[in-house]
């Protein structure tokens, strides 16, 4: 493949990289010469990939992620791996072992999580388009907390091979980019069948975003505008929605009953499948080494201990413990009914609407340690998570500001209908710029 | 009758012989290779591999599945069972939990009181094998630990059985049987070193059960539970107690160790794997062709080649051995095939295995002339045997073999039969050689004639034809009579 090069040396004042590649070779192709940022969590071959933990300092994969190989196939430059929450689990980018990435519309505040390197670097002007994951909001919420957009593709439709998994049954990896028309392009790179995915749907993504929405059918969830959502963010969407009935859509209020166990059933789901995943980091084959001199499980201990963060010990914790023998009927499995009445809850609601509208996150951007306690930063997941248990495509797209910072209008649709999602966030992206 | 009766139970993993792991496109072909070169990111659990379900080795499991009489659930699933060990690479292992493959099912043995007995099946499920730890040194004292994932990923079948045996007989009759039936199937390769491994459940009525785990071999199996329905029926004897726990089968001195309580304690903290989907595959089941099963070519034996019942049992027991017989008959089955039952059946399984060969070194051909050589008459059985061993000796040297017929020339073994001259001058030397033996004969001794018999047999070697060599004897000590 004929090779050209670019330099990538950006002012990174956001800690947006935790990988810059200085000289990088890119082909012929949809994307040629675009930089593209690639979160942490996403293996790049001869690329240090971390999941910004300790634990993985040093660890250099052997092989590409499907998506990383679709990118280069593009022409994409890949210039770097950008910063995350620990493994991403964290709604602020601060959980990271190497330092917290800023928001760049305002550096005294967090640029959301987990894929918050993602956001700055695209926000910072460092990137045109980047990778995300979304596990339950990773994508949506950086996007809305640093005036960009960002999709959470239905499940299955963009291959996980490769993806350091934290939560196989409910993330994804998705587009970020300035504007939907990037995050489109992007998606159409990324998407579609992988056989080393049995998750994987052959469902392409070869779309191009189209303003009309006349006739379209919006529902709004009582819950997205209630308790625990900062008013002035309501009033602020609500506009928004207000400007897709301009354009021609009508709004339908309906209710998401099963939000009130969402949060639950997803904490519990991601803890369980995250202590399974991250059971493998012991120091045997890559990163820090473990002492040879110990027994066996004594390394084990201490390597674990030394190379996880805080917030990743307590999810493997909580995790372990829902597992553990006794509690699985309580845990579990309960949450996996939840699972479906929320599933279940959105498929009525997409009998009668073709969208979902609401706010992406309850609040603006909190400033940096504004979230000390996990049980608060937990909370601020609520309008994300319900879309990650159902699998279903929403898109975050900046919809206006309160005290200058950025808020996302967040756009569910139905499964293998991000088109939809894609189309509404155009039309209303076309109408305020 | 029931006090102190033995109660087995065994769940046998079997390593099926499928070409790639099973999930992913590694070749299982690695024995003779070094270690971790049969490796991915998959089978190496990398961080971000995902595991493909090979297909061929849900079809081996259903063709066990439905050999051993077994229902294909309508819906199984693979569960991670959770626990840490280094030869683990992912820390879990790809298994089925509480949707297996299979359930239920039977496999018939001859039991111990005689007749067919069923010993039913509770379930066969598919799992991956973990990697290997080869310890340097012992693994008490030992420096340090290598660890080889060639093996990770190897598809193996669990097939756990009722407690249905009631001694270690039975439970090696189970195992025969398995281990046919499942080389009938195309599936397994016995003769691949820990291709089937045996954890044993064992306990007398009335008391705990111990789990007896880490049997490498089918002998070990007989081995282990000798020794636990010792060791267990011992401690009753003395009033003490049999505790529930698992115990290691050390190889070396044929006994049982109990695990640390550390190790027993797991908590696999089991959960459907997330990365593969539900299986739906009972409507394979009616597409599945069953090849000829131990009993039923037992049974054909029987009819077929008028084979005795132990005969057909003992030759139909391994698909190698079954092949081989009729591979010797079959130029003239009417002719050869009681005469080959014997051969194969009685004398040379034994001699395979003072050899420790296999059925797969010897010539099928070479075998075949020489039962012709028995039938013709040309060589005694006793020079029969002898050929024999000449043949498996060549076949363990580099050197090029003979054909029987060029053994017993080059051994002068051809039968004497005719040549009365030779025999007499035999019987003659040997009368004379041992003139108490002409005493004892004189006594009324009868020994005397096997005495002298033996002694004409050992000068020709065997090939003396023992009827006419008698007849010689007796003329000539009866002419000797005072």
């Amino acid at each position: 493949m004929a090779g050209y090069e670019i330099c990538f040396e950006p002012d990174d004042r956001y800690n947006a990289f935790l990988t810059t590649c200085k000289k990088v070779t890119y082909g012929p192709g949809k994307l040629t010469g675009v930089a593209v940022a690639v979160k942490d969590n996403i293996s790049t071959k001869g690329i240090e990939t971390t999941c910004a933990s300790k634990i993985l300092k040093g660890y250099i994969p052997p092989y590409n992620a499907h998506v990383v190989e679709l990118l280069m196939q593009s022409g994409a430059a890949i210039v770097g791996k950008t910063n995350m929450d620990e493994f991403g689990m964290g709604t602020t980018t601060e959980n990271s072992a190497f330092g917290p990435t800023l928001n760049p519309c305002d550096t005294s505040r967090v640029p959301g999580g987990s894929s918050g390197g993602s956001a700055a670097a695209i926000a910072g002007g460092m990137v045109r388009m980047a990778l995300g994951t979304d596990t339950g909001g990773s994508i949506r919420c950086p996007a809305a907390f640093c005036g960009i957009v960002g999709l959470k593709p239905t499940y299955g439709r963009v291959s996980r091979y490769g993806l350091i998994a934290y939560a196989n049954s409910l993330e994804q990896i998705g587009p970020m980019g300035r504007t939907v028309t990037d995050v489109s392009t992007l998606m159409g790179v990324i998407a579609g069948y992988d056989r080393r995915d049995s998750t994987s749907y052959n469902k392409p993504y070869t779309h191009t975003p189209r303003a009309d929405i006349k006739g379209l059918k919006v529902g709004i969830p009582g819950e997205y505008f209630g308790a625990g959502v900062d008013p002035k963010v309501a009033t602020v969407v609500n506009s928004a929605i207000g400007r897709l009935e301009e354009l021609g859509a009508t709004t339908v209020p309906c209710s998401i009953p099963s939000m009130e166990y969402a949060l639950a059933a997803y904490y519990v789901t991601c803890t369980c499948e995250a202590s399974s995943n991250l059971a493998r980091f012991d120091g045997v084959r890559y990163g820090p080494a473990a002492d040879t001199k110990k027994s066996w499980h004594d390394a084990y201990r201490e390597v674990r201990r030394a190379g996880f963060g805080t917030e990743v010990r307590r999810r493997i914790m909580l995790g372990t413990f829902a597992l553990s023998s006794g509690y699985y009927g309580k845990y579990y499995a309960k949450a996996q009914v939840a699972r479906e009445n929320v599933k279940r809850d959105f498929a009525r609601i997409f009998s009668e609407v073709d969208v979902i509208a609401g706010p992406t996150m309850p609040t603006v951007a909190f400033k940096l340690g504004e979230k000390s306690d996990p049980l608060s930063m937990y909370l601020s997941d609520i309008l994300t998570v319900p879309v990650n248990l159902a699998g279903i495509p929403a898109i975050s797209v900046p919809c206006g500001k309160v005290e200058g910072m950025p808020i996302g209008l967040q756009i569910m649709g139905r499964p293998f209908e991000d088109e939809r999602v894609i189309d509404v966030a155009y039309a209303y992206e076309q109408e305020v710029t | 009758m029931t006090e102190n009766q033995v109660i087995i139970g065994l769940e046998v993993h079997c390593q099926l012989d499928t070409k790639s792991k099973l999930f992913c496109g590694c070749s299982t072909d690695y024995r003779s290779d070094g270690p971790n070169t049969h490796v991915c990111p998959v089978c190496l659990g990398l961080p971000g591999a995902m595991p493909v379900l090979n297909k061929r080795s849900i079809e081996y499991a259903m063709r066990v599945a439905k050999a051993l009489n077994c229902t294909v659930l309508h819906e199984s699933e693979f569960s991670r069972k959770n626990y840490f060990y280094p030869d683990l690479d992912k820390a879990y292992q790809i298994t089925q939990y509480d949707k297996p493959l299979a359930e239920g099912g039977y496999i018939e043995i001859e039991g111990d009181e005689g007749g067919e007995k069923r010993i039913r099946l509770t379930r066969i499920h598919v799992e991956e094998d973990p990697g290997r730890l080869v310890h340097m040194g012992n693994t008490e004292r030992g420096k340090y630990s290598l660890v080889d994932y060639n093996r990770a990923g190897i598809p193996l079948i669990e097939i756990v059985s009722e407690p249905d045996m009631r001694s270690p007989k039975e439970a090696r009759k189970f195992l025969n049987k398995l281990r046919a039936t499942l080389e009938y199937l195309s599936v397994f390769d016995s003769e691949k070193e820990g291709s089937l491994r045996v954890d044993a459940n064992i306990s007398i009525r009335g008391s705990e059960r111990v789990e007896v785990k880490n049997i490498s071999s089918y002998k070990g199996v007989e081995k282990a539970l000798t020794f636990e329905i010792t060791r267990q029926k011992s401690l009753i004897r003395r009033g003490q107690k049999v505790d529930r726990e698992t115990r290691h089968f050390l190889e070396a001195s044929g006994s049982t160790q109990s695990s640390r309580s550390k190790e027993q304690e797991h908590d696999y903290r089991y959960f459907p794997e997330p990365d593969l989907r539900p299986l739906h595959v009972q409507s394979w089941v009616d597409g599945i062709v069953l090849p000829e099963l131990p009993d039923a070519r037992r049974e054909r034996f029987i009819v077929q080649y008028g084979c005795s019942l132990n005969h057909a049992r003992t030759l139909t027991g391994e698909l190698r051995l079954a092949n081989f017989y009729e591979k010797v008959v079959a130029p003239d089955p009417k002719g050869l095939s009681a005469l080959a039952a014997t051969w194969i059946a009685d004398t040379l399984i034994g001699e395979l295995n003072y050899r420790d060969m296999t059925i797969d070194a010897v010539d099928a051909a070479g075998v075949t002339e020489l039962m012709n050589l028995l039938r013709q008459d040309t060589i005694t059985d006793k020079s029969g045997i002898d050929v024999l061993r000449v043949m498996l000796d060549q076949r363990l040297n580099p050197q090029p073999c003979e054909t029987p017929a060029a053994i017993v020339v080059r051994l002068n073994l051809a039968k004497t039969a005719g040549d009365t001259g030779f025999l007499t001058a035999a019987v003659e030397e040997a009368i004379s050689q041992h003139p108490t033996a002409l005493e004892d004969y004189r006594n009324g001794k009868s020994g005397a004639i096997n005495f002298l018999m033996g002694q004409v047999m050992k000068k020709t070697r065997g090939k003396a034809d023992p009827g006419e060599l008698n007849r010689i004897l007796t003329e000539a000590l009866k002419n000797r009579e005072v």
